[in-house]
């Protein structure tokens, strides 16, 4: 039962992994843009969602709704002013220019809350910290069960939006050729701009989930770009339901890492994201590749 | 007043000046073909007008408006759709998906998917199949019915016969017939000139980004066109030949 009791956590910690990773993952699926400031927004949320609930008081849960609208507005800035633009110059300005937005909101956050280390978790009564006992001894996490469950409703969500409205048509239409979907009258510059407001609510909802089940401070972003980076690759670049499984291998080779040896947490993620990224190098595309021709050949 | 007006247009690759103050205007009903060797500048010529390849100088004039600076959903909106090189279908989505991306301006008119199927019967039983398994004549008769979907009163046709089997070609100008007896207004660019000079009524000779003939489609042998195509008969450059 102690594997069970290992495997299960692994899995919820990925639901986190997956939900951190939806907006990174969604951003580079539409616009082909690695958002370097993914994990620095997080806490950027999160710190906001802390305001709310230290200083004026309001459920978390209630603080992330009233944030999704600011943060969708936000997106909606991020992409006029910095992602448009530097996506003009090149594929390195982004990564540069999101770099440098990352920076400033490190150190902006450490401007005006210094070093000190902030959670959402005194805020939610025991919930951070409950868990259900299910039969044969193995317990689950309250707070692990409800961000796997919304980062599958959230996932689910997306999904529905791309494949069934005509919103998510526009946006995959965008994304495959933005050329093509001026030509059919969309508003391809519109379209990229919802998508990054989509993209920061997500960015919200990851900063809530974070703020709940852990500490952060104001230099927290990096470590959970890397988290976020980490799930995309594994899962596929782009891939929505990838990126869950890309949350849920990671987050399960940490969990055993960690009962391996008590500092194997980040090293086993890591180890296996370097060899799922040679794998998916030297062998996964090469073979996807072999595949499609065979395919094709076959018609 | 003409439907489309075409001033003086420049447009550039880089440092390539691939159309040279060009000018020309195109009639309500009428089917203009423009004709030329690669690198002519038919396509940049075509991408210019839709608004996708921004002009250096000159100006673009649809319906008595100048829509040089506008960008190329407002031009598709304002009723000029264009069927780019290459198709340029969105490949992961089914026929359907494409043609109801079609209807993204919100353009109205009579022509809707019932419609476009009529047209193109071949895509009735592709209907629902990604346009990355459909044959290069459903995939051209998929791009054109996407572009009809706007609803345009001006319809840029470019290279539609490209890397199609002559069975293809007769399938989707059979189907063309149908915008040709509505009347639609129609620029195609066409390597095919037997087939240019049975529907077309008038022909424009691009050689190098300029005009060097401009007639119409009775007056004009396929022996002239060629030279002009080729830019054997350069002694005659700008002048008409009808």
């Amino acid at each position: 039962m102690s594997w069970i009791n290992i495997l299960i956590p692994g899995i919820l910690l990925g639901g986190y992994y997956a939900l951190l990773a939806s907006g990174l993952s969604f951003l580079f699926g539409v616009m082909r843009i690695i958002n370097l400031a993914h994990g620095s927004l997080a806490v950027l949320a999160a710190y906001a969602i802390w305001i709310m609930a230290d200083r004026h008081e309001i459920n978390p849960f209630i603080g992330v709704l009233i944030l999704l609208p600011f943060m969708a507005m936000l997106g909606w800035a991020l992409h006029r002013l910095i992602f448009e633009r530097s996506l003009k110059g090149g594929a390195l300005i982004p990564i540069l220019s999101t770099f440098g937005l990352a920076m400033l909101i490190d150190n902006l956050l450490f401007q005006n809350f210094g070093a000190d280390t902030r959670s959402l978790a005194p805020y939610v009564d025991s919930l951070a910290y409950d868990s259900w006992e299910l039969p044969g001894n193995v317990y689950v996490g309250q707070l692990s069960v409800i961000v796997f469950v919304t980062a599958l409703l959230v996932l689910g969500g997306l999904h529905l939006l791309l494949a069934h409205t005509h919103l998510g048509r526009r946006i995959r239409a965008a994304a495959q050729d933005s050329d093509a979907a001026q030509l059919v009258g969309i508003d391809a510059r519109r379209t990229y701009a919802i998508a990054s407001a989509i993209a920061l609510m997500l960015v919200a909802l990851a900063g809530l989930s974070l703020a709940l089940r852990t500490t952060f401070d104001p230099y927290a972003g990096p470590l959970q770009l890397i988290f976020a980076f980490e799930a995309v690759v594994i899962g596929g670049a782009g891939s929505l339901w990838g990126t869950l499984l890309g949350g849920v291998i990671l987050g399960v080779a940490q969990s055993v890492g960690a009962h391996v040896h008590p500092q194997g947490f980040l090293i086993a993620g890591h180890l296996v994201f370097l060899i799922i990224l040679i794998a998916r190098l030297y062998v996964l595309d090469r073979l996807a590749v072999g595949l499609r021709r065979l395919r094709g050949g076959s018609q | 007043m003409s439907l489309l007006q075409i001033n003086e247009l420049v447009a550039s690759h880089g440092l390539l000046t691939a159309v040279r103050g060009v000018s020309f205007n195109v009639e309500e009903g009428e089917i203009l073909a423009l004709v030329g060797a690669n690198g002519a500048g038919k396509t940049t010529l075509f991408r210019t007008i839709a608004g996708i390849h921004k002009a250096d100088s000159g100006r673009v004039m649809f319906q008595g408006k100048d829509v040089t600076g506008v960008e190329a959903c407002r031009r598709v909106a304002g009723g000029i759709a264009l069927v780019a090189e290459g198709r340029r279908l969105f490949p992961d989505m089914t026929v359907e998906e494409n043609l109801k991306l079609g209807a993204s301006s919100g353009r109205k008119g009579t022509w809707d998917i019932a419609r476009v199927l009529e047209a193109f019967p071949q895509l009735k039983k592709v209907f629902k199949s990604r346009a990355s398994h459909l044959s290069g004549g459903e995939q051209q008769a998929t791009a054109i019915g996407r572009a009809l979907m706007s609803n345009p009163t001006l319809l840029l046709l470019d290279e539609v016969s490209l890397g199609l089997s002559p069975l293809a070609v007769d399938g989707v100008y059979a189907s063309l017939q149908h915008l040709i007896d509505a009347h639609t207004t129609i620029v195609l660019v066409e390597q095919d000139l037997n087939r240019t000079l049975a529907v077309a009524h008038r022909i424009i000779c691009m050689l190098e980004g300029e005009i060097v003939a401009d007639g119409k489609a009775a007056d004009m042998s396929r022996e002239q066109v060629m030279e002009h195509y080729f830019g054997t008969h350069r002694s005659t450059h700008g002048e008409a030949v009808a």
